[in-house]
Parts: C-alpha cells; sequence; structure tokens
C-alpha cells in the first residue's frame, strides 16, 4: 500500500471512527473534543492528498479521461458489481479539503456552542457520518459506490435539521414543528433524487458492464440512446441536489431551519455533490447527452440566477435570504458546466469552492446575529454596525465577497461563467451571458439591501443590546474563511492549478 | 526596476489598508485606547499614501517609454489572464495626481473628523477605507491587463460605498452609498461582457495583446460599446451619473477624493488606456461624443440652480467629465488627460475648501452663506483660484485645458479630424462653448453666495480653519494655479500624448492663438451676467433668472424619478411577482404532490376501514375475483 492510498483511507477512516469514538466516549464535553480532533485531523490528510507523485502512468495505449493521482481498487460486493474503488485528482480534491476544512469548524465551534435540542456529542457525531459521506462521493470512483456514499449524507442531515433545527424564538425554544417539515421536504425530495441516481446508475452498469468511473468516463461504448436516457436520469438528480431551478424548492426551508452548522455543512459542502456528480458523472458517463441537453441545462442555470436574486431581493428573512442566494450562485456553476468548455468547468470548480467558503462563513454570520438578537427578520434588524461593529465589517466582508467583487473568491466563478459562455458564442449562449450578466448586478441589489438593512441605521430595540463581543470560538471558526476567500480571489490558482489537467482531459472527451 | 515599482505602488496603500481594518474598532466613549488607535489608522493612512506618493514621483522620473512586465496570473484554455503592469508616462502623472490627493485627503481628514466627532469611533476603518480606495485607483492606473482592471475598478466602487455610508448622523447617507454602487455596477455588467468579448477574441486580457489582436469590426464595436457602459457608470455620464450628486452625503474629503483623482477619472482613464480600440470604430466614438454633449449641458445646467454647495461642485464634475469624454471621442486622449490632471487639481481644492466653510458655518446651504470673505481670507482666496480654474480664467489651470478640449473639438469640427464623424464633433463643440458660459455664470454665482455680499445670518464668527485643513487646500491651489502652464511644455504634451508609432508629431496641447479668444469671450459672458443679475437686486439668488426652470434644473431634469419608475420599481415588483410565483407555483406544485399523496393514502386507508359485515365480503368477493381469474387463465393456458 502506498503513502497515497493510505490517504486515500485515512481521509475516510478517521472521520468514520471519530463518529464512533464520540458515539462511544460517554461525557458530551470530552466527546465533542474526541469529535473535534478527529475533523481535525482529517484536514492536514485531505490536504495530503496532493502530495506524492501526481503523473499517472499509462497501462494503455489510449489514456483515460481520469486519471487519479492516487487509487485505490478493493474487491467489495461482487454481486452489485460494487468495488471499493477510490481516488483523487485536480477535480475532487479541491472539494475534499474544503469538506474537512467545514466540517472541522462546525466542530469546534459545536466545542463552543451547541443549539439547543439535542446532545452536543450526538451533533458532532452525526456531523462526523455526514463528512464520511460527503468525502466519499468526492473520491469514489465506482459508480455504485458513489451512489452509496451520496445516499449515506441524507439520513444523518435529516436527523441534523430535526433534532438540532428550528429558528430560535425570543423565549430561546426553537419551533419544532416547522424544523421537522423542513427536514421532511428535504429527505423525501432529495430521495426522490435518489431513486433517479439509482436507475441511472443501473442503466449504465448493466449497458458497459462495468461501474469504473475510469472506463466509463467518455461515454465508452455506450449508444446514443442510452447516453441520453442515462444523462436525464443523472442529470435530474443531480440537479435536484445543486440544486437547479426550479427543482429547488426544499433548499429554503432546510437551510433556513437547519441549525448554524448544519446550514454551514449543507450550503458548503453538500451542494457540491450535486454540481461534482454533475461534473464527474453526468458529463463524464454521457457526452452525448450533455451536449444534447446543454442548451436546456444552461437556459435553467441561468433562470436561477435571475429568479433567485429576484427572490431574494423582495425576502424579508436573513436566513432565507442567504439561503436563497445559493440558487442563484449554484446557478453560475451550472451556466460554467453547461458551456461545457475548460473554461466553464473551471469556472464551475472554483465558483464551488468559493460558495462553499463565503456561503458557509455567511451562515456562520447569520447564526451569531440571530443568537444574538433573537430574530432573523430584516425588518427588526437594524443598526448593526453601532452595537457590534466587528461582527457588522465580517457580515459586509462576506456579502461583498458574495456578490462577486473581483479580488475576492465570489468573483471568479461568475466572470468565468460568463466568459465561458461568450466564448461558446452564438445568439443563444451570448444571451444566456448577458442575462448571467446582469444576474450579477441584481446579485449586488439583494445583497447591498441586506447590508443596508441589517448594519446601517439606528439600532432597533432587538440590536440595541448586543454586545460587541466576539468569543474566540467564533473568531477561530470564521478566521479560515475569510483568510480563504482573500487568497483564492488573488490567487485563483491555488484551486485551478491542479484543475486544469482533468478539466482538458474531460473536455476532450466531449469534442 | 520599474517594473517593480509598478507593482509597489498600488501594494503600499493596500498593506497600509488591510493593516488599518484590523485595528480594534474603538469604543464610543473617548478613552486612552480609543486615541491610540486612531493615532495609529493615521499614521497607517499617511504612511500609505506617502508612500504610493513617492513610488509614483520615481516612477514620473524613471518611466520615459512603454514599459510592460506580466505574469500568468489564470491559464485557462483559450484565455490567458495576466498579472502585470503596463507603464507608460501618462500613467505616471495620473499615479501622481492619484497619490498626490489621497494623501492631502488623509492629512486633511485628521483635522475634519476630530476625536470629538461623533462618527470618530469609526476613525480606522475610514482610514483604511481611503487606503484600499487609493490602491484600487493605482490597481486601475498601473493595470497591465482587463481583468486586472476590473479588479481595481470593482473594488474602488465598493470603497466608495463605504465611505459614503460612512456618517452615521445622516439618515440619507446608506441609501447614497448604495445607489452608488449599484448603479456603477449596472455599468459593469458591460464592462464584464466588454472584456470577456475582447479576451475570448484576442485569446488573452493582457492589454497589449488585446491592443495587438485584429479583432472583427462587428465584435470591436459591441465589445467597446459594453466597456462604455462601465465608463459611463464610474465616470458619471449620462444616463448612469444619477448616483454623484447623492454621493455627496459621504463625508466632504471623501467626495474630494472620488471628484477629483480616483472613480470619476477611472472611467477616462481606462478609455484612454484602450483608445486604438474606440478610435478604430466609427460608431462608438459617436455615442461617446453624444453623450459627452448631453453630459456636459446636464451637469452644467443642473449646477447654476443647486443651493447646497456640495451639491454644485458635484454637477460640476458631471460637467468637467463630460468635457474629458468628449476630448476622447474627438481624438485627443492627451487632451483629455490634460483636462483630468487639472481637474484633478482645481476640484480637489474646491472640495477641500468647501469642507473648511461646512466646518466653519455648519451648513452646506448657500442660502444661509455670505460674507465669508472677512472671515476666511485663506479659504477665499483659494476658493477663488479654484472656481477661476473651473471656469476658466487665464491663467489658471483649467484655462489651458479646457482650451485644449476646445481646440480639439473646433479642428474635429471644421477639419474633420478625429474619428468621431463631423456632426457629433460639432455638436461636442457648440456644447462646449455653451458650457464655458454656464460653467462662468454658476462659478460666479458661487462666489457671491458664500464669499462676498454680507452674512444672511449672525454666523458664530467664521474663521479659518486650524493648520491640518488650511496646508492641504493651500498646497493644492498650487497646481490649480500653475500645472495649465506645463501644458505649453512639448516634453509634458509627449508624455501625456505620446505619439504613436505611425504618426511622427505629438499632438499640441495648448493652442496659443486667436482661438483662445472665443472661449474667452463667453467667459466674459458668464461672469458678466451673473454680476449683472446680482447688481439689480444684491440681496437675491442670481438663480431666480431661471424662473420656472429653476425647479427641474435643482432635480437634475427628474431623471432620478425616471430611473425609479423605469427600472427600480419594475425590478422590486419583479422580485414580489418572483417571490410569490417561487412560493406559490414551483414550491406549491411540490408541497401539492406531498399533500395529493398523504391524502390519497388517507382515502385508501379510509377504504380498507370497514366493519367486520363489509370486510367479510370484501373478502369473499376478492377470492371469488383469484379463483375466477385462476380458472379463466389456467383455460385459456390449456386451450
Amino acid at each position: 500500500m502506498t503513502v497515497g492510498q493510505f490517504l486515500l483511507v485515512a481521509v475516510l477512516a478517521v472521520p468514520a471512527l471519530g463518529a464512533v469514538a464520540v458515539a462511544a466516549v460517554p461525557r458530551d464535553r470530552a466527546a465533542r473534543l474526541v469529535g473535534t480532533i478527529a475533523a481535525a485531523l482529517t484536514v492536514p490528510l485531505a490536504a495530503l492528498l496532493a502530495t506524492g507523485d501526481r503523473t499517472w502512468t499509462s497501462y494503455t495505449a489510449t489514456e483515460p479521461a481520469i486519471r487519479p493521482w492516487h487509487r485505490l481498487d478493493l474487491q467489495w460486493v461482487p454481486g452489485l458489481d460494487l468495488r471499493l474503488h477510490l481516488g483523487v485528482d485536480g477535480i475532487s480534491w479541491p472539494l475534499v479539503v474544503l469538506t474537512a476544512l467545514l466540517t472541522a469548524l462546525c466542530c469546534g465551534y459545536t466545542l463552543w456552542r451547541v443549539p439547543p435540542g439535542g446532545s452536543g456529542r450526538a451533533l458532532v457525531a452525526l456531523l462526523l457520518v455526514v463528512e464520511v459521506g460527503i468525502l466519499g462521493t468526492f473520491l469514489a470512483l465506482d459508480l455504485v459506490l458513489f451512489f452509496l456514499f451520496f445516499e449515506v449524507v441524507l439520513l444523518p442531515m435529516y436527523a441534523i435539521i430535526v433534532g438540532w433545527g428550528g429558528s430560535t424564538g425570543r423565549d430561546g425554544r426553537p419551533a419544532r414543528d416547522a424544523a421537522r417539515a423542513a427536514a421532511r421536504k428535504f429527505a423525501l425530495y432529495t430521495l426522490f433524487g435518489s431513486v433517479l441516481l439509482l436507475v441511472g446508475v443501473y442503466v449504465v452498469v448493466s449497458a458497459a458492464g462495468t461501474a469504473d468511473l475510469i472506463v466509463l468516463t467518455g461515454g465508452g461504448e455506450l449508444p446514443r440512446s442510452t447516453q441520453l436516457a442515462a444523462f436525464v436520469l443523472l442529470g435530474l438528480a443531480f440537479a435536484v441536489k445543486s440544486p437547479l431551478w426550479p427543482l429547488h424548492s426544499w433548499l429554503p426551508d432546510a437551510h433556513t431551519q437547519a441549525p448554524t452548522v448544519g446550514s454551514v455543512v449543507l450550503a458548503g459542502v453538500l451542494l457540491k455533490m450535486g454540481t461534482y456528480g454533475l461534473i464527474r458523472v453526468a458529463v463524464g458517463v454521457a457526452p452525448e447527452g450533455a451536449r444534447w441537453a446543454a442548451p436546456v441545462l444552461g437556459a435553467l442555470a441561468v433562470a436561477a440566477i435571475l429568479v433567485g436574486s429576484l427572490v431574494c431581493l423582495a425576502q424579508t428573512e436573513l436566513k432565507r435570504l442567504i439561503a436563497y442566494s445559493s440558487v442563484g450562485h449554484m446557478g453560475f456553476v451550472l451556466l460554467g458546466v453547461a458551456t461545457l468548455t475548460a473554461t466553464g468547468i473551471q469556472g464551475a470548480l472554483i465558483g464551488n469552492i468559493a460558495h462553499g467558503v463565503i456561503t458557509g462563513l455567511l451562515f456562520f454570520l447569520a447564526g451569531a446575529i440571530k443568537d444574538r438578537t433573537g430574530t432573523g427578520s430584516l425588518a427588526e434588524l437594524s443598526g448593526l454596525r453601532e452595537t457590534a461593529p466587528r461582527l457588522a465589517g465580517l457580515l459586509a466582508f462576506a456579502a461583498v465577497a458574495s456578490l462577486g467583487l473581483p479580488g475576492l473568491a465570489g468573483f471568479w466563478g461568475e466572470a468565468l461563467a460568463v466568459i465561458a459562455a461568450v466564448q461558446v458564442g452564438g445568439a443563444y449562449w451570448t444571451t444566456l451571458a448577458v442575462l448571467a450578466a446582469v444576474g450579477g448586478a441584481l446579485t449586488a441589489a439583494y445583497l447591498l439591501r441586506l447590508l443596508r438593512r441589517v448594519t446601517h441605521g439606528r439600532p432597533g430595540p432587538a440590536v440595541g443590546s448586543v454586545t460587541p463581543v466576539l468569543s474566540g470560538a467564533e473568531l477561530t471558526a470564521w478566521a479560515p474563511l475569510v483568510v480563504l476567500t482573500l487568497a483564492i480571489g488573488l490567487a485563483p490558482t491555488l484551486v485551478l492549478g491542479v484543475a486544469g489537467e482533468p478539466v482538458a482531459a474531460l473536455v476532450e472527451v466531449l469534442r | 526596476m520599474n517594473a517593480l515599482l509598478g507593482a509597489l505602488l498600488p501594494a503600499v496603500p493596500l498593506v497600509a489598508g488591510l493593516v488599518g481594518l484590523l485595528l480594534p474598532p474603538a469604543s464610543r466613549e473617548a478613552t486612552p485606547g480609543r486615541l491610540s488607535a486612531r493615532r495609529a489608522a493615521v499614521a497607517l493612512g499617511v504612511t500609505g499614501a506617502a508612500g504610493a506618493l513617492a513610488v509614483a514621483v520615481a516612477l514620473l522620473a524613471r518611466v520615459d517609454t512603454l514599459t510592460e512586465a506580466s505574469t500568468t496570473w489564470l491559464d485557462l484554455a483559450g484565455l490567458r489572464i495576466t498579472l502585470g503592469v503596463r507603464l507608460d508616462p501618462a500613467a505616471a502623472l495620473v499615479a501622481v495626481a492619484v497619490a498626490a490627493v489621497a494623501l492631502l485627503v488623509q492629512v486633511y481628514s485628521v483635522g475634519y473628523l476630530r476625536p470629538e466627532h461623533p462618527d470618530d469611533d469609526r476613525y480606522p476603518p475610514y482610514a483604511a477605507q481611503i487606503s484600499l480606495f487609493t490602491a484600487a485607483m493605482l490597481t486601475v492606473v498601473v493595470a497591465g491587463d482587463l481583468i486586472m482592471l476590473l479588479v481595481g475598478w470593482e473594488v474602488m466602487g465598493i470603497c466608495s460605498y463605504l465611505l459614503i455610508a460612512h456618517d452615521r448622523r445622516l439618515p440619507q447617507a446608506p441609501a447614497a452609498a448604495t445607489k452608488a454602487f449599484l448603479v456603477t455596477r449596472v455599468g459593469d455588467v458591460g464592462f464584464l461582457l466588454g472584456i470577456a468579448l475582447l479576451g475570448v477574441s484576442a485569446g488573452s486580457s493582457r492589454i497589449a495583446d488585446v491592443l495587438a489582436h485584429d479583432h472583427a469590426p462587428g465584435l470591436l464595436t459591441a465589445a467597446c460599446l459594453l466597456l462604455l457602459a462601465g465608463v459611463a457608470g464610474k465616470s458619471a455620464q449620462f444616463p448612469l451619473h444619477t448616483w454623484l450628486p447623492d454621493a455627496m452625503a459621504g463625508p466632504t474629503p471623501i467626495s474630494a477624493l472620488i471628484h477629483a483623482a480616483t472613480m470619476v477619472a477611472a472611467g477616462v482613464y481606462a478609455v484612454t488606456r484602450l483608445f486604438d480600440l474606440f478610435a478604430a470604430t466609427s460608431v462608438v466614438p459617436a455615442v461617446l461624443g453624444v453623450t459627452a454633449s448631453v453630459t456636459l449641458l446636464l451637469g452644467a445646467l443642473a449646477a447654476t440652480a443647486q443651493d447646497d454647495l456640495k451639491r454644485v461642485l458635484a454637477w460640476s464634475t458631471v460637467s468637467q467629465i463630460g468635457y474629458m469624454t468628449g476630448a476622447l471621442a474627438v481624438g485627443a486622449p492627451g487632451a483629455a488627460l490634460f483636462h483630468l490632471l487639472t481637474h484633478a487639481a482645481f476640484k480637489a481644492l474646491l472640495f477641500l475648501a468647501a469642507g473648511s466653510v461646512i466646518h466653519a458655518v455648519g451648513t452646506a446651504l448657500m442660502s444661509r452663506m455670505g460674507g465669508l470673505r472677512r472671515g476666511m481670507p485663506v479659504t477665499f482666496w483659494c476658493t477663488l483660484v479654484g472656481l477661476g480654474a473651473l471656469a476658466g480664467v487665464p491663467p489658471l489651470s483649467g484655462f489651458w485645458s479646457k482650451d485644449g478640449v476646445l481646440a480639439a473639438a473646433q479642428a474635429a469640427a471644421l477639419d474633420g479630424t478625429g474619428p468621431a464623424p463631423t456632426w457629433v464633433a460639432w455638436s461636442f463643440w457648440i456644447a462646449g462653448l455653451v458650457g464655458v458660459v454656464l460653467t462662468a455664470w454658476y462659478a460666479t454665482r458661487v462666489l457671491m453666495l458664500t464669499f462676498l455680499g454680507r452674512a444672511r445670518e449672525p454666523l458664530p464668527n467664521p474663521h479659518d480653519p486650524s493648520a491640518l485643513l488650511r496646508w492641504p487646500v493651500l498646497v493644492l491651489a498650487v497646481p490649480a494655479t500653475l500645472l495649465g502652464l506645463a501644458g505649453l511644455s512639448p516634453a509634458f504634451a509627449a508624455r501625456l500624448a505620446p505619439a504613436a508609432p505611425d504618426t511622427a508629431t505629438t499632438p499640441e496641447l495648448v493652442h496659443v492663438g486667436p482661438g483662445l479668444l472665443l472661449p474667452l469671450v463667453l467667459l466674459l459672458v458668464g461672469v458678466g451676467t451673473a454680476v449683472v443679475g446680482r447688481r439689480r437686486s444684491p440681496t437675491e439668488d442670481p438663480a431666480r433668472v431661471l424662473g420656472p426652470l429653476r425647479q427641474l434644473f435643482v432635480a437634475g431634469f427628474r431623471l432620478d424619478e425616471v430611473q425609479h419608475t423605469l427600472v427600480v420599481r419594475p425590478v422590486r415588483a419583479l422580485a414580489r411577482v418572483a417571490r410569490t410565483g417561487d412560493e406559490v407555483v414551483v414550491d406549491g406544485v411540490v408541497e401539492g404532490t406531498g399533500r395529493a399523496a398523504r391524502s390519497l393514502g388517507g382515502g385508501l386507508a379510509t377504504l380498507h376501514r370497514a366493519a367486520l359485515p363489509r370486510a367479510a365480503a370484501g373478502v369473499l368477493a376478492g377470492a371469488l375475483l383469484i379463483g375466477l381469474a385462476a380458472v379463466l387463465l389456467a383455460g385459456w393456458s390449456s386451450s
């Protein structure tokens, strides 16, 4: 077993064992500490995946479209065509690191503050299980294994929303019913997507006779009709998860009702399973289908950008606004994918990461504001910069990053999606580029409206009593996200430096 | 070495700004900690700006030809985005102006936002934001890549947003700040698309590559028109000028910064950087020239009627930028840059002097001022210089630079030089000449209402401000007076308008000759009309001669309302429709599916809950049916 293979296993095993350990430790605080350590350990392991020899040694005459840096291929359940086939490359690695980082920050945050509802150790354990599922999804190179990990995430997330969710009222007790309804909708809606994914996976596997993604990428020998069917099924499944308008309506409720750490993981990395799946599985396995569906996908992505921004402009609740903003931002990511160009897919990758970092930060901040003021209503929040200047400053930073200010992380995803649409050319895609760019202006409009409502003006009664102090745990959880937002904005090669080759290889099979 | 200096130029204030943002926000009470945070902020801000000025001066001394250096920022298939500098003498000159104004604004702010000021607990972020603003503008100045230029371009927008909203006592400040950012952002939609078109066409967003590439004519026209949208937003050109007068809600030093050397100058400067592209088409200069003419007259007319001193200056900026974009349209980027530089000097002077006046009087309304000359002689003389330069009184700076613009317009109109069609040149030339009359008139009006005549109200002994406020104004009076004479030197002209490789001679900036007489006569007409009007009724505002038009001019031709009706309200209504549609239709289908499934399940469940007799009958009927089916099937299959 090479170092790389060891790391691949370790990245999954450490959080999994951590979850078991958390469940085994009886004392609440100690258990949370154990969980946080496991989550924190995963971060360097994930980062180290990029080390070692990254060149692909070809065993065949033609190079495959996926050339993982490290891979591990073991037999698991032959009856289901299921192999434990893991690997990492430039497309998945940034997402793996992001997942590890955000989970570690969430676990650390839980050390300081457990949302009312359940025990802290159960929450940490569930977070770690979610992490295993998401990491597994990003690392899987076997289609059936991919599906398995994709599904692992669902129920723990449901439990997190039900157990610790609900917007806390002024009496400190969360409204449970709304959380339960939101969680049910989340679970059922995404389960509907999963059914399509399962059918899609077996359409591909039975037609191709293998579940190996490396072999499958590029369409292999699949006939055109199979590719079209597979792309429709897989595309719909990932569109629900991403989410793509109009299949997004589970998202606002789930994000709004979830506890802070739940929202961070949901928006930060869970949605990325959808876009990652779209790039790696749907586009990779059924390129004919992707080419066929690209115009529709592009139009829906632009619709998501515009509708998402407009809905945000009329939104009256802080967390719900941020949740809806994800619809618009993921619209840019999906537009990038829909162009099927190297620029677009790179834009989608960096947009994914940027959205994870920035929206994670936004949800942390929204949680902090709601915890302090007891309300998320934009009508009741005002004048935050008078009573809590640091918090208001951070919110302004995150909002400005989210509106895609050049020089910060959010810019690249939006700009590259627009540039890619221009690159494709023709009246249709140029129109989409123009509309997406207009969506960028709308994005600025709703985020500035948010800032104007929350930070400016005179402090209302809810804000008046807020103390300006930020706890150390909060700063520790937020600082890495602030730094990453700035770093990715100034040096996009941090994300895209490793993605160039695999994206080029993927685009090669799309020709 | 030059490239390193070029990179250092924005980096110095950037570091000062980022460090400044980390300073602890002071508590509201005047504690020792608060004062030390303030001192640190002042030191950082002034050092950053002074450092930038030193680097800019070094560049001015060293750069005499086009220097480029770049490295790959992001390499995408078919599009290379670079990070680099593109330095020429004009860039160095603009950089010096930017850094100098920024330094003076930093110094002036120390005196303007005193420790006892209610906003002072936010002095550290304020100073840091000025530093970031400076860094962003300097990035635009040196940028060798369009995407890099866009970074500076938009960071400047967000800094202006933050600074305009600084004053917590003004309820209109947050709205004005939001408007400033959003209006310019709408223009930036075009800017980004224009960059995308050019970058994709050239395969690189490096300015040198974009300029060198042979673009398809249609694409070039489209891209330049899109870029113009961004320029109109940043440089406050019709119809995207509406944010600038409202931006007066910001502290006065910030107005000086926005109006003089940064922000509004960026649009004009960006066009000069890409001038060859703009000039290669015929549509784009025509559009530029028409908007310039409209903007020039619109701004000047609106300036005639304002009562707020700062709003007069704001509208005059709109009008003066019109001269610059018009000069670009008639093919004289050198003249545009020359006017940009002199305007930077005299407009910064005017704003800082106005700040001193407002500081002393406690209001910005000119109807409540008058006779300030006696109490504030230094401010009076400085303002006189500034207004004289604005109106174009010889030999002050504005006279020479405005003459350069008008001479270029005249040449384009009469001889057909320049890229714009002749009728555009004619309309801009006439608008420019009318503008001279209007500018002279409103400049005279400002002087008479504020400094001359008798005091309208018993004022608490207005006096010249403290040294911190006085010296920046005095320093600015030097270039506001003398910078125009530099235009007479061929070396200076060559720096501003480097000869293109295919033309041997550099265009003259200043044309000494009979052409100077026409603007002079018009200037006298403007001043004379205002003075005569004042003689007739010394106590009244000369603007009364505008009659019923006065209200229209005060409201800036009600374009705000037009913008509100045509854009803001429809978007808001659309947003409400989108929200309702999303919740009722899109989510309604989902919820409806869930409810339908539940009620179907409930119905089936009810069907199965039956009393014993009916249940028994049901079971028997079922058995009978199955038996019947079995018999039938068996018979069918055996036969």
